[in-house]
């Protein structure tokens, strides 16, 4: 996995609230065997209609918006557990994705991915799509070591929580399966402590 | 003595060991696997030069992309063939017992795990699908998870979780005859949102959960993931242990009498802490169905849609989107919208109880002319139990299509789509947009109402056809 540190770059906004795993990545693109190539069909029924021309009005489709960061409504990745998800939006090129309100699960599959959630509060959410608004070059920072999210054009600054474990992941650059296979005498102590 | 909730008693049994400032080391008794969220965790496994560490423990099916159609024939879509080919090459390789197309346990992954008997009381579950959480209906800790964490139980049998918090949801008083299981979990989806219960695993508990079958209480806890929660579980009591007996993978003879006596002490105790805790009255529950595009976005079926002024002006945009999507107004009525397509099946609704559900609604009745109606089993056994209770008989005079077992129409991975536009009554769990097939406008129900809704070819109150007298 890839080494994660300090990010500033400027983001694209999709303003919008619960959305689930089937927007970011439809279920028909889960047919392939290997976890490349997702990012293609990123938020594919928002993105392009069906005769396959990209939606003038969908923010990825816009110049205007670029960068490694990704800022969308609350309760960001909910429904179906697909990593896919995970792989479709870090494909795409993104390195951080910021909401309000994260699903568990959706979550999970981010960190196992080097994807960075970065959850805010209701109000910094909406100071950064305001932001947007008025300048779509509008730029965050993002310390994964300080835990730290600003909004670089004013300065406001929010403080976000992971746990010890998963920064140093993330950090380093580890998984958690390596974690695992270097703790198999403990689980099999425990499976032996059970019969 | 420290007072523990069920979840608590499960989760801290299966602890192998805590990380400081991180996630619990989670032992897992029964892990699942299908083609769509595999593929990538064997490869993984392959990159690593390392094998499945428990087969035994391993259950695989094949259910998300296959048809519902001639399944003894090859797979026409090769992408969908390819991925159940590689399912059964990686099976074979790493000794794990497959239930494949050809095999009369084949089925909806959350179907077939009950149905065997392999999903217990006491267990931790998991399977790469968010609806894993049916298994809870056990008095299990059943969880859905990604493709790197079905690695992980792979390669260790053990995954890193966080321990969520604790939710308890009960519902007490007795249901009105029309309203069932799937009513019960729309309803709390509709007071607590999609997100109400992120961060928790909950426990459903009061008398209307008790009185439930089995089948129907899987029904609510598959759909706990739809309220945001890591899974949710019910505590196990005869109900449970009646239905798992003589299932061929349940303990048998005096092995079965001591499972019993260890799965009695699966309870909360009385004086336990929720971090959360709910109380809804049965009575005040009504069939319900969507109106947007999501779980949360129900109504009882006599009500209309939200008003606009009645939404958080931060959801203006997004509510308004849901309803452009579903070509629906505020405040608008669905009794009496006209409906061409209902679909019966879903790892929430494919049961035996539930095909005998829609038979009882359709026995004597043909579904209306402007009606697509088909019904897809949830597992191999449902099918051939369906059709020795003579249920296929009544579903074809009624004009209902009973298709073979498989995910179907529920996420449109196959040929199963609603076309672009058109509105679906179905009993499944999702009505994100393009759920159904891009386009497709799905509003979820129990199988009573859409039962009804074929009949009637427009959204039907089932009560009407019970002849339940309102007040």
């Amino acid at each position: 996995m890839q080494k994660f540190n300090t990010i500033v770059s400027s983001f694209v906004p999709i303003a919008i609230e619960d959305i689930d795993t089937d927007q970011i990545i439809p279920a028909r693109f889960l047919k392939a065997t290997t976890r490349e190539g997702f990012g293609n069909n990123l938020f594919r029924d928002w993105r392009y209609d069906n005769q396959n021309n990209p939606k003038p009005d969908f923010p990825l489709n816009q110049e205007r918006y670029s960068g490694e960061i990704l800022v969308g409504g609350k309760n960001f990745g909910c429904g179906s557990s697909r990593e896919h998800a995970a792989w479709a939006i870090a494909d795409y090129g993104f390195k951080v994705v910021v909401s309000s309100f994260f699903a568990d699960i959706f979550k999970n599959n981010a960190l196992n991915n080097g994807l960075l959630p970065v959850q805010v509060s209701d109000a910094f959410l909406q100071k950064l799509f305001a932001a947007s608004n008025k300048d779509t070059t509008a730029k965050v920072r993002v310390d994964l070591i300080q835990q730290e999210i600003e909004l670089v054009e004013t300065g406001e600054t929010e403080t976000f929580d992971i746990s010890a474990y998963k920064k140093e992941c993330l950090v380093n650059g580890f998984d958690d399966i390596d974690y695992l296979l270097n703790s198999r005498a403990e689980i099999e102590a425990f499976e032996a402590m059970r019969i | 003595m420290s007072q523990k909730t069920l979840f608590d008693k499960i989760w801290d049994a299966h602890v192998v060991k805590s990380i400081e400032g991180g996630p619990d080391v989670l032992y897992i008794d029964c892990h699942f696997i299908h083609e769509v969220t595999s593929p990538q965790a064997f490869a993984g496994l392959d990159r690593r030069g390392i094998t499945v560490a428990r087969p035994k423990q391993t259950v695989a099916t094949a259910d998300h992309n296959v048809p519902t159609l001639n399944q003894h024939l090859p797979i026409k879509d090769m992408l969908s063939r390819f991925q159940v080919d590689t399912l059964t090459e990686n099976c074979q390789k790493h000794g794990v017992e497959l239930y494949g197309l050809d095999h009369p346990y084949q089925g909806i992954v959350h179907v077939i795990g009950p149905e065997l008997g392999v999903t217990q009381p006491g267990m931790t579950i998991v399977c790469g699908d968010s609806h894993t959480s049916t298994h809870g209906a056990f008095g299990n800790i059943a969880f859905g998870i990604g493709t790197s964490e079905v690695e992980m139980v792979l390669a260790t049998q053990c995954i890193m979780q966080g321990k969520p918090k604790r939710m308890r949801i009960n519902i007490e008083g007795e249901l009105e005859k029309g309203v069932v299981s799937k009513d019960i979990v729309l309803y709390v989806l509709s007071k607590i949102t999609t997100s109400g219960a992120t961060g928790h695993f909950i426990e459903f508990a009061g008398s209307a959960i008790r009185s439930l079958s089995m089948e129907a209480r899987m029904t609510i806890c598959n759909m706990s993931i739809e309220m945001g929660a890591r899974g949710g579980l019910i505590a196990p009591d005869q109900t449970t242990f009646d239905y798992i007996q003589g299932r061929e993978f349940a303990p048998q003879g005096a092995e079965f009498d001591t499972a019993v006596e260890r799965w009695k002490k699966l309870y909360s105790d009385e004086d336990a802490v929720f971090d959360k805790e709910y109380i809804f009255d049965a009575a005040d529950i009504e069939p319900m169905v969507t109106y947007g595009t999501n779980p949360g976005m129900g109504i009882k079926i006599t009500e209309n849609v939200p008003s606009l002024q009645s939404v958080e002006p931060e959801s203006h945009v997004s509510f308004k989107k849901s309803l452009a999507y579903m070509d629906l107004q505020p405040e608008e009525s669905l009794l009496d919208k006209e409906v061409n397509y209902v679909f019966i099946g879903s790892c929430t609704n494919s049961r035996i109880e539930d095909l005998r559900m829609v038979a009882d609604i359709v026995r004597g009745q043909k579904k209306a002319d402007n009606v697509h109606a088909f019904i897809v089993p949830g597992s191999k056994q449902v099918e051939k139990q369906a059709k020795e209770e003579g249920l296929d008989v009544i579903f074809e005079a009624a004009g209902f299509e009973l298709r073979q077992a498989g995910c179907s129409a529920c996420l449109g991975m196959n040929d199963d789509k609603i076309p672009k536009g058109e509105y679906c009554v179905s009993t499944s769990n999702r009505n994100f947009e393009g759920r159904q097939g891009p386009g497709a406008r799905t509003i979820l129900a129990s199988p009573l109402t859409a039962a009804a809704t074929a009949i009637r070819g427009k959204i039907t109150d089932v009560r009407e056809l019970l002849g339940v007298v309102r007040g």
